[in-house]
C-alpha cells in the first residue's frame, strides 16, 4: 500500500492508504480526527467539508492520495488554544446548530465563504450553502450566524 | 428576564464539542478488535428466494464469517415486533406478519436484509458481499396503497389477505353520512399525502458488543430510546435478559422519529457480536438510508366536510389508505389512527366526525412515525379541506376558521374523536399571524406582483397536535405494548454540583441546556453546576425517549416532581440543622430559611450534610439523590396557525416562499432560542414536503427511484426563506411546568399553508405535493390558456 503524507492542522501526518482510501476516511480513521463526517455517498451533504491548501473541499471527493504534501485543515483545527474561531462562536451565539452533524462542514464551508467574501448578502450566503444540507435548523439561523461572524471578523 | 432560569435564551451547553469536532457519534466510536458488518440487500421490490452460493464470498480476503435468516432462525431468533396493537372495526387485531431481521424465503422491498458479511475491513466486507450469489425468482410488485387493495394484487404476505393490515373506523358512518346529506354545503376532496424519507443527516449506526466473560453485551446505536430499543430486541427478538445488556445511544446526529425503531442492523449486530466473539460494527451508507430507514406518510384520503350557510362545519368524514410498507415497523399502526383520526376536529367545533383507515402492506420500505406523525396528515386533510370550502362558500378563509373555532371559554373540550383539548387561545394565534404578515397589504403585495408577471398567493393553516406522548393507561386501552411515562432522576453530588438523569434523549433538542436551566432554576443552583447525563441505560433509570414532543412536557415534569422530592427531603434536614420543625422551613433560590427569620442553610450544605450525615436526624436516610417518574394525566395540545406567502414566476414554475408568519402556543417556554430553533426546522421540514420532497417507487419495478441526494430534493438554504415566528402562551393546566412541546408543530403546520398558497395563487382548488416547478409551470399555462 502506498503512504501518503501531508499536513493537517499543521502537524504532519502520513499513513499507509489504499488507492481507494477517500481523505475523509484518512483523517476519520487514520488521524482519528472524528469530527468531520460522512452523511452521504454522492457528495450532495457537505458535512464532510475541510480546507484544503485554504480552500473548502469535501473531503468524501477526493481521494487521500489527491492529498498529498497538501495543507489541510479539519473542525479540530479552527480553534486557537481553545479560542472559538468567530464563525464557531456565531453559530454558537446565535443557535446555528441542533444536532451538530452538519454542523463542522457548515462552519468550514463558512469559513471560506468570509474568505472570499467578507460581507455577504442573505442570498448570497443561502446560495454558498447549497452545497451543506442541514436538516434540522432550517437554515434560518446558520444564515443569521454567518452574517454576525462576518461583522466580528470585520473588526 | 433571568439569565439562565426558565424563560431565558440561555446559549447551549452542548455547542462546543460539536462546533469543535469533539462530539462523539456511533460513527466516531471503534472498539478493541472490532470487524465490520455490511448487509447484503435485496436488489428486488419482490422475489422469492431460492438459493444463496456464498462459497466465494467466504473465501474472499478479510471475510470472517456470512450470516442468513437461515443462521439466525437456527438460533431462534425472533421477529422485529409491532409494539402497538389496533383492534379493526370488526374487533380483530391488525395482521401482523413476521418481520424476520434477516429474510427466510421472501424479500419484500428493495433494500431487504438477505446476508450480512462480517469481515476485518468495510471494504472487504463489501467487496465479499458483490460475491454472495442469490437466485430470485422476481414476483410482481406494488408500491402504492390504493392498487394493493385492488383485487389481483400481489400478495405481500400470506398472514394478510388482500394486503390488508387492519379496516379501522372511529365514528359512526351512518349518522356522518345523513349529516352530510342534510349539509347546506359539502366540499370533498382527494389528496395524496406525499411519502417521505425523514433523512437524519447522521445515517444509523450500531456496535453490538459481546462479552464473554460475563456474558453481558453492549449495544452503541443512533437511537432515540435507548431503553425502548433495548426492551423490544431483547424481549422479542433475541430473547435475552434485559439486564445482561446495555444500550448506548451517544451524540445522535437527528432523528424525526426514524431512530425510534427497533431495526434489522443493531439486531443482527447485538447477535453477531456473540457469535463471531467480536464487537461488530455497521454504518449506513446514505443509499442505505434511503433504502431502509422507517419512511413517513403516504397515504391517499377522500375527504368530505359539511357546512350549514353560515359556514359553521356540522360534519366530517374522511377515508384513508394508509401505506404500511412490507412490513410493520415498530409503531407503525398507530399513526395513521390514534395519532391522525383523533386529530381530525382541529382546531374547530365539528360536532360529528367519522374516520375510517385501511392500513396496506405493499413491496416498499416500511413507513413509521416521521416528525409529526398522524398529525400531519390529518392537519393537512383538515386545512385544504377548510381552505377549499371557504374559497367554494367565497368566505374569507381567516373569517370562517374563526367562526368554527373553539372558543377560549369551552375548555376542557371534548372533541368526537376521542381527545379532551386542555387548554387553547386559537383566534389569538391566528389574529396576530395575520399582524405579522400584514394579512391587510396581500391584496397590494399580489398587484404588486403581477405587475412583474408574477403570481401571488396567500395560505392558512391552524393546526393542533397532541403531544406530551402519553397517558399510559389512554394508549394502554388502545393497544398499546408500552407506557409512555418518563422517567428524571436529581442526584446532588456531596460538593454541591448536580447530576441530572434523564430518561428522554437529545439528538438535536438541547436537552443538556433546557433541562440544567430547569433544574437550575428550581433548585437555585447555578447552570454550570448542572450536568445532564441521558441516553445510557447503565447509568440512567428505564426511561421511554424521545418522541411526538414529549421530552419536556413528560420528561421535564419527572425532572420537575424529582426536584420537589430533594426540596422535600432538604427541608427534613435543614430543619434538623436549623433546630426548628419541618412545617416552618421554606426553600426559595437556593436556600432554606426558618420562616420569618433569617436562619438558613444553602442547598449546598444540606447535600453536603446528607452525604457527610455527622449531625443528622436520626429517621432519615443518607444522601440527596432522589428519582420520579411522571405519566401524564393528558396529552397535550399545542396549536396555532401559521401563514405562508408564496411567488409563482408562471414562466419556470418556480415557487418562492416570499412570507413564512408563525404564531404557535407550546405553552410555557423554558428556552425560546430554542423553541424558536424547533420551529425553524419543523418549518423547513413541512416546505420540503410540500415543495420539494417525495419518496418515489417505480409502480412496475417497485426500485426506489429517489434514492440518494441527487434525485430526493432536500430542502436548501436557498429553497427557504428567514421566518417569522412568534408565541402566545397558554399554560398547559395539567403539568408541573404548564409546558406543551414544539418538537413537531413547524412540520404539521406548513404544508397546508403552503399548499393553500399555491392553489391561491394559480387559482385552482387543488394540487397534490410536491408543487415542484413542473407541476406549478403546467398548471400556470393551463390557467392562462383556460384564460386565453
Amino acid at each position: 500500500m502506498p503512504t501518503v503524507s501531508m499536513t493537517v492542522n499543521g502537524r504532519p501526518a502520513a499513513g499507509e492508504v489504499e488507492g481507494r482510501t477517500l481523505l475523509v476516511d484518512f483523517l476519520r480513521e487514520n488521524l482519528a480526527l472524528t469530527g468531520t463526517h460522512v452523511g452521504c455517498d454522492t457528495s450532495q451533504c457537505g458535512a464532510c467539508v475541510v480546507h484544503v491548501n485554504g480552500k473548502s473541499v469535501k473531503s468524501c471527493t477526493m481521494l487521500a492520495l489527491q492529498a498529498s504534501d497538501a495543507e489541510v485543515t479539519t473542525i479540530e483545527g479552527l480553534a486557537t488554544n481553545g479560542a472559538m474561531h468567530p464563525v464557531q462562536a456565531a453559530f454558537k451565539e446565535h443557535h446555528g446548530l441542533q444536532c451538530g452533524f452538519c454542523t463542522p462542514g457548515m462552519v468550514m464551508s463558512a469559513v471560506d465563504l468570509l474568505s472570499r467574501n467578507a460581507k455577504p448578502s442573505e442570498p448570497e450566503i443561502r446560495d454558498w450553502l447549497e452545497g451543506n444540507i442541514c436538516r434540522c435548523t432550517g437554515y434560518h439561523n446558520i444564515v443569521k450566524a454567518i452574517q454576525a461572524a462576518a461583522q466580528a471578523m470585520k473588526g | 428576564m433571568p439569565d439562565t432560569g426558565i424563560g431565558a435564551s440561555v446559549r447551549r451547553k452542548e455547542d462546543f464539542r460539536f462546533l469543535t469536532g469533539k462530539g462523539r457519534y456511533t460513527a466516531d466510536l471503534n472498539r478493541p478488535g472490532q470487524a465490520h458488518a455490511y448487509f447484503l440487500r435485496s436488489p428486488h421490490a419482490h422475489a422469492k428466494v431460492q438459493r444463496i452460493d456464498l462459497d466465494a464470498a467466504r473465501n474472499a480476503p478479510g471475510v470472517i464469517t456470512i450470516f442468513t435468516g437461515a443462521d439466525m432462525e437456527a438460533d431462534k431468533v425472533g421477529s422485529l415486533p409491532c409494539g402497538w396493537t389496533v383492534t379493526d372495526r370488526h374487533g380483530k387485531p391488525h395482521k401482523a406478519p413476521p418481520h424476520f431481521p434477516l429474510v427466510r424465503d421472501k424479500v419484500r422491498y428493495v433494500g431487504d436484509h438477505v446476508a450480512v458479511v462480517i469481515a476485518e475491513t468495510l471494504a472487504q466486507a463489501k467487496d465479499a458481499a458483490e460475491l454472495i450469489d442469490v437466485t430470485y425468482q422476481p414476483l410482481t410488485a406494488v408500491v402504492d396503497p390504493l392498487n394493493a387493495v385492488a383485487k389481483g394484487a400481489p400478495q405481500v404476505h400470506e398472514e394478510a389477505p388482500g394486503n390488508l393490515c387492519y379496516d379501522w373506523e372511529l365514528g359512526d358512518r351512518a349518522a356522518i353520512d345523513a349529516a352530510l346529506s342534510k349539509a347546506h354545503h359539502v366540499t370533498k376532496i382527494d389528496l395524496i399525502n406525499n411519502r417521505l424519507i425523514p433523512n437524519a443527516i447522521e445515517p444509523r449506526a450500531a456496535i453490538g458488543e459481546h462479552d464473554a466473560g460475563t456474558d453481558n453485551y453492549t449495544v452503541y446505536s443512533t437511537s432515540q430510546n435507548p431503553h425502548l430499543l433495548r426492551l423490544i430486541m431483547c424481549a422479542f427478538v433475541l430473547g435475552l435478559s434485559e439486564a445482561k445488556v446495555r444500550v448506548i445511544a451517544p451524540d445522535v446526529g437527528g432523528g424525526f422519529g426514524s431512530k425510534i425503531y427497533c431495526y434489522a442492523e443493531e439486531t443482527v449486530c447485538t447477535w453477531a457480536s456473540k457469535k463471531v466473539g467480536r464487537p461488530i460494527k455497521w454504518v449506513a451508507e446514505r443509499s442505505e438510508s434511503f433504502v431502509s430507514d422507517a419512511h413517513g406518510r403516504d397515504h391517499a384520503t377522500h375527504a368530505e366536510l359539511g357546512l350549514d350557510k353560515d359556514g359553521k362545519f356540522v360534519a366530517l368524514k374522511v377515508e384513508t389508505h394508509a401505506n404500511m410498507g412490507a412490513y410493520l415497523s415498530s409503531f407503525a399502526t398507530a399513526i395513521p389512527t390514534y395519532l391522525y383520526a383523533t386529530l381530525l376536529a382541529g382546531q374547530y367545533t365539528t360536532p360529528a366526525i367519522y374516520a375510517n383507515v385501511k392500513a396496506v402492506f405493499s413491496t416498499t420500505a416500511p413507513v413509521d412515525a416521521y416528525r409529526g406523525a398522524g398529525r400531519p396528515e390529518a392537519t393537512y386533510v383538515l386545512e385544504r379541506l377548510v381552505e377549499t370550502a371557504a374559497r367554494e362558500m367565497k368566505i374569507d378563509p381567516a373569517e370562517l376558521r374563526r367562526r368554527n373555532f373553539i372558543p377560549p371559554d369551552a375548555f376542557p373540550y371534548q372533541t368526537p374523536v376521542a381527545l379532551q383539548y386542555d387548554s387553547g387561545q386559537y383566534a389569538l394565534a391566528l389574529d396576530e399571524a395575520m399582524k405579522m404578515i400584514d394579512y391587510k397589504g396581500f391584496p397590494a403585495r399580489r398587484k404588486e406582483s403581477e405587475t412583474r408577471g408574477k403570481l401571488r398567493g396567500i395560505g392558512f393553516s391552524s393546526y393542533i397536535e397532541a403531544c406530551g406522548i402519553a397517558p399510559s393507561a389512554v394508549v394502554g386501552s388502545l393497544g398499546a405494548g408500552v407506557g409512555l411515562w418518563e422517567s428524571g432522576q436529581i442526584r446532588f453530588n456531596a460538593t454541591g454540583s448536580v447530576s441530572v438523569f434523564t430518561g428522554a434523549h437529545s439528538h438535536g433538542q438541547g436537552h443538556e441546556t433546557t433541562f440544567s436551566q430547569l433544574v437550575a432554576d428550581k433548585l437555585g443552583v447555578p447552570i454550570e453546576n448542572v450536568e445532564v447525563v441521558h441516553g445510557d441505560t447503565g447509568s440512567i433509570p428505564m426511561g421511554m425517549g424521545t418522541y411526538g414532543s414529549r421530552s419536556l412536557a413528560v420528561g421535564g415534569s419527572a425532572l420537575s416532581r424529582a426536584c420537589d422530592k430533594v426540596i422535600d427531603k432538604g427541608k427534613k434536614i435543614a430543619a434538623h440543622l436549623l433546630e426548628a420543625s419541618v412545617d416552618d422551613i421554606e426553600f426559595s433560590a437556593g436556600t432554606f430559611r426558618v420562616a420569618g427569620t433569617d436562619r438558613t442553610k444553602a442547598i449546598g450544605e444540606i447535600a453536603f450534610s446528607a452525604y457527610v450525615p455527622h449531625n443528622y436526624p436520626a429517621d432519615l436516610e443518607p444522601g440527596l439523590d432522589e428519582t420520579a417518574f411522571y405519566d401524564p394525566l393528558n396529552f397535550t395540545f399545542p396549536a396555532g396557525t401559521h401563514i405562508c406567502e408564496v411567488e409563482i414566476d408562471p414562466e419556470t414554475g418556480a415557487v418562492t416562499v416570499a412570507n413564512w408568519a408563525a404564531v404557535d402556543d407550546f405553552g410555557k417556554v423554558i428556552n425560546p432560542m430554542i423553541v424558536e430553533g424547533q420551529v425553524h426546522g419543523g418549518i423547513a421540514q413541512g416546505i420540503g414536503q410540500a415543495l420539494l420532497e417525495n419518496a418515489v417507487y417505480d409502480p412496475d419495478s417497485g426500485q426506489l427511484v429517489t434514492g440518494s441526494y441527487m434525485d430526493y430534493c432536500m430542502p436548501r438554504a436557498d429553497n427557504l426563506p428567514s421566518f417569522k415566528v412568534a408565541t402566545t402562551e397558554t399554560p398547559c393546566p395539567h403539568n408541573p411546568l404548564g409546558v406543551k412541546g414544539c418538537g413537531e408543530a413547524g412540520a404539521i403546520a406548513a404544508p397546508p399553508a403552503l399548499i393553500n398558497a399555491v392553489t391561491d395563487a394559480l387559482g385552482i382548488l387543488h394540487m397534490d405535493m410536491p408543487a415542484t416547478a413542473e407541476k406549478v409551470w403546467r398548471l400556470a399555462q393551463a390557467r392562462r390558456q383556460a384564460a386565453e
